[in-house]
């Protein structure tokens, strides 16, 4: 008995489906037939007769209703099939850029616009990457080539990355090709890495070593029996061994820099508060050198996005400069200004000293490593010359940009103008 | 080129002079990054194969001139049609000197021995990243058509100048230490002359794909930051 019973709720529930889903139709049919009562004036059994027929012929529509039924199980079957190529361009992790037959860009996922920048559906990829190899890649695959061989394809500038590219057709004649970027910049950087430090920190590090080395020397020889010049010489050792163990520690985050250059960080950070934490770091060397720092911070919220640590080190390395090498001066300015100028709008900070300043020729080259503008100055101020070095590393990782004004005798300032987006 | 012509084939044809400048935009910036490769790790098989790349622009400027004279003869260019023509005629043009420049650097190789300090050549590495990236941005304008970043391509010049002004004391400052740098030296201030002038290349083609898009010239308010003409090392001018 319950299962008839079942079966009965079941066909109700069916006919109910039924009457709802041609509810559109069923209306229609009940205005039109009441439309023909009232001004044709027939009689009001003819229009009960017409009722009932109409809610009749609603409820026996069966196959109609099974229709989009099964074309439903039929969707089911083939998600895959279903699936927009945009989800599954999303849902891989590489660079992946889907183009037609003319080599222009039909759908970019967000790895590859974040890779390349300045991508657009229509745009001609043979325009955008012009390096031989790559033109030689998609005319290969645009003539016909089922999948053409990978190729390495480096882009040097602004930063280094190569990338392992293979080109292949999507489907059968969808007329759709794809390129896939397999990101190699790593193992490459890793090998420049390796030739890189042994060429710049050989050099760097023999000159503290050969002293020690001298001093060693000297106190196993004529100085054996001499305690004033064994304490001398015990000093000039210790700041040399200082001065290399600082070497190290500037290179080692040189190079972790470098290994993930183009890695944007996805923080945010409060200048203010980074910047009044570097400042109190700094309290005891500012005092030692004389130096008053001074604050000019403009009012409201001052975030920007980046790593903290990072543009900690940034604004330590610069402030550490100015008292340092503007002591001469006797204070230093750090200033926080909300910038419009340019392209995009974000905060300037400029950290300007009043001491002797840098010269003209110097000011473009003083990023680069191991490039001291004095090196007797340098030597006594314990500078490495990677500071900056370091400084130029993280802008470029903040997609950032750092500009310095100086005159001699007036004193230089060092603006880094930080996105705010 | 935004706009679809009726004859299909006149879109094709200016479709491919495009395409083909980007090809030689390429290969120039290979090029001269090979040089200056081959310049800093006085690599002699590196520089040979920049000189004989340079063949492959000399071609592509000839084919792009003659596709471009048989345009404009056979379909009667007007506006942007025929700004998108002239345009590709400079700029090849351009695209072919930045590929002499390169082969000039990689031809000195063979006179530089390597000896010189490695801030030097530190140096030059620089100045050619900054005309690279100069060249690289503007050829991706010439893609994109987006003219609003042009004017940050013409301020790149003035970092440009501003290197190789240090560059050219520096060098100085080596030839007056000791004569024996002279050859040597002379060599690298013409590498570093002609880097600069990649980067005027990349400035004029950036002139051009604005006049290209927008039909004005651009203003001609272009700085002038090469200062090496007053560059005077204390000592080297006899009193008159």
């Amino acid at each position: 008995m319950a299962e008839t019973g079942a079966e009965q709720d079941g066909k109700r529930q069916a006919l109910v489906a039924r009457l709802s889903r041609n509810r559109w139709l069923l209306g229609a049919g009940v205005l039109a037939v009441l439309a023909v009562y009232f001004f044709a004036g027939v009689s009001f059994y003819v229009l009960v007769l017409a009722l009932v027929a109409l809610a009749a012929a609603a409820m026996l529509s069966k196959d109609a209703g099974r229709q989009p039924a099964d074309s439903g199980a039929a969707i089911e079957a083939s998600g895959l099939q279903r699936l927009s190529g945009e989800y599954l361009a999303a849902a891989v992790a590489d660079p992946l850029i889907i183009f037609d037959h003319s080599a222009a860009i039909v759908h970019a996922n967000a790895a590859a616009f974040a890779a390349f920048g300045g991508l657009a559906p229509g745009m001609s990829l043979s325009l955008k990457f012009r390096a031989p190899e790559m033109q030689a890649l998609l005319d290969g695959i645009l003539s016909g080539q089922v999948a053409a061989d990978a190729v390495d394809y480096t882009e040097k500038l602004p930063v280094e990355r190569t990338y392992r590219v293979s080109a292949s057709t999507v489907g059968h004649a969808t007329g759709l090709y794809v390129l896939v970027f397999k990101d190699q910049s790593e193992t490459r950087r890793i090998d420049r890495m390796r030739a890189d430090f042994i060429a710049n920190a050989s050099h760097e590090l023999r000159t503290p070593l050969a002293s020690i080395a001298g001093f060693i020397e000297t106190l196993r020889g004529p100085a054996r029996n001499d305690p004033a010049a064994r304490d001398q010489f015990l000093q000039i050792m210790q700041n040399q061994t200082g001065r290399m163990a600082r070497l190290i520690d500037d290179l080692l985050s040189l190079s972790r820099l470098e290994m993930k250059p183009y890695l944007r960080p996805g923080t945010e950070v409060d200048l203010r508060q980074t910047i009044d934490s570097v400042i109190d770091s700094l309290g005891p060397l500012a005092s030692e050198n004389g130096v008053v720092i001074e604050r000019e911070f403009a009012s409201g919220p001052l975030v920007v996005p980046g790593d903290r640590d990072e543009l900690f080190q940034v604004f330590e390395n610069l402030l550490e400069n100015a008292c340092k090498y503007g002591q001469s001066g006797g204070r230093v300015t750090v200033s926080i200004a909300g910038s419009e100028d340019g392209q995009q709008p974000g905060f300037d900070v400029t950290i300007r000293d009043y001491g002797p300043g840098i010269a003209e020729e110097h000011i473009p080259r003083i990023t680069e490593r191991f490039y001291r503008v004095d090196v007797e100055s340098s030597r006594t101020q314990k500078g490495t010359g990677l500071g900056l070095s370091i400084v130029k590393h993280i802008l470029t990782r903040h997609n950032a940009r750092l500009s310095i004004k100086s005159e001699v005798g007036k004193g230089a300032a060092f603006t880094v103008h930080l996105p705010a987006r | 080129m935004q706009s679809v012509h009726i004859v299909s084939a006149y879109d094709e044809e200016l479709k491919y002079l495009s395409k083909r400048i980007a090809a030689m935009g390429g290969h120039a910036e290979r090029m001269v990054e090979q040089a200056v490769a081959a310049l800093v790790n006085v690599d002699h098989g590196l520089a040979q194969k920049v000189i004989q790349d340079d063949l492959v622009l000399d071609e592509g400027q000839r084919e792009i001139d003659d596709k471009a004279i048989i345009i404009i003869a056979r379909r009667q260019p007007m506006a942007t049609d025929l700004r998108e023509i002239v345009g590709a005629i400079r700029i090849s043009a351009d695209i072919e000197r930045v590929g002499d420049l390169g082969k000039n650097v990689a031809k000195r190789v063979a006179a530089v021995d390597g000896r010189q300090p490695n801030s030097l050549f530190r140096g030059l590495e620089a100045l050619a990243d900054l005309a690279l990236t100069q060249l690289k941005e503007v050829l991706d304008v010439y893609a994109s058509r987006s003219v609003e970043r042009i004017g940050f391509v013409r301020d790149r010049d003035d970092q440009i100048d501003a290197m190789y002004t240090s560059l050219f004391r520096e060098l100085l400052t080596y030839m007056m230490e000791d004569p024996r740098n002279i050859t040597p030296c002379t060599h690298l201030l013409f590498c570093a002359k002609n880097i600069e002038r990649i980067g005027d290349h990349a400035t004029n083609i950036a002139e051009t794909i604005y006049y290209i898009v927008t039909g004005d010239q651009m203003p001609a308010d272009r700085p002038k930051g090469d200062k090496t003409d007053k560059v005077v090392l204390p000592g080297t001018v006899s009193a008159k």
